[in-house]
């Protein structure tokens, strides 16, 4: 055993020594409510983002109905007159 | 549907109370460790493992066989450097003397026994670095230096293994 690893295990028994001696009875249920808040937050966060993504894809889908951007726009130039 | 988010919301808050009920404990010795508070005072090595508690619950049904226990433990050590430059030196505890990153090096290594590598990992540092700080960390422990030292109330020290002992 080094001096080192001597050293290492004088301090390992001094951070084992001396914890907490009971947890606190409420900590379980205040970490209980605080992780179902934040799972609640994420679902309700993830339904939000689905329903904007479909609102989007509706939307963009009635505008393209209506306005047919792939059909060629009527020539508004008539081809000028060379030869009477 | 309804019925068996109900079933997984019950088995989860079955898991969950039984592994709080077996780790709560160690889990809280090393946050104390962590935040330099003494064991009998120590709000704020609560506060950090309920916050890490409620993170687990929260991923709980997407762990996917990692253990919760290691889980807890990073989220632990991450939301404490994350927070740790606006606090206090700490008050009493056995690390208090010692600055974040150092307290966080010493209850990975020593008290949890994680790996090197791992720890490393964890800070983002290169390993030689958490040797040297460890090293350092160790000696800070064995040998505080003197000056007016916040610890009155510091734990024994085996006697014979230590030159000086934290005193004041």
């Amino acid at each position: 055993m080094s001096q080192q690893e001597r050293r290492e295990a004088v301090v390992r028994q001094l951070l084992d020594a001396g914890g907490p001696s009971s947890v606190p009875p409420e900590l379980h249920g205040d970490a209980v409510r605080r992780g179902s808040r934040m799972l609640r937050r994420r679902t309700l966060a993830r339904r939000l983002l689905w329903v904007v993504l479909l609102a989007a894809v509706v939307a963009f889908t009635i505008w393209a109905a209506e306005a047919q951007p792939w059909v060629e726009p009527p020539s508004r130039t008539t081809p000028p007159l060379t030869r009477w | 549907m309804r019925e068996r988010q109900a079933d997984q919301q019950a088995r989860r808050a079955r898991e969950f109370q039984a592994f709080v009920a077996g780790a709560a404990g160690r889990l809280l010795h090393a946050a104390t460790l962590l935040t330099g508070e003494r064991a009998d005072a120590n709000p704020r090595a609560r506060a950090l493992l309920t916050a890490a508690l409620a993170a687990t619950y929260a991923s709980w049904d997407r762990l996917r066989g990692e253990d919760p226990y290691d889980r807890t433990r990073t989220v632990l050590v991450v939301r404490y450097a994350r927070g740790a430059w606006r606090r206090g030196r700490g008050d009493g505890g056995l690390l208090s003397r010692l600055a974040p990153q150092e307290r966080i090096v010493l209850v990975l290594r020593l008290y949890e026994g994680v790996a090197e590598e791992q720890t490393a990992a964890l800070l983002g540092l290169p390993v030689e670095r958490v040797r040297t700080m460890c090293a350092r960390a160790v000696t800070a422990v064995l040998h505080p230096p003197r000056g007016p030292a916040p610890s009155s109330s510091a734990p024994p020290v085996p006697p014979g293994a230590l030159g000086k002992a934290a005193s004041s």
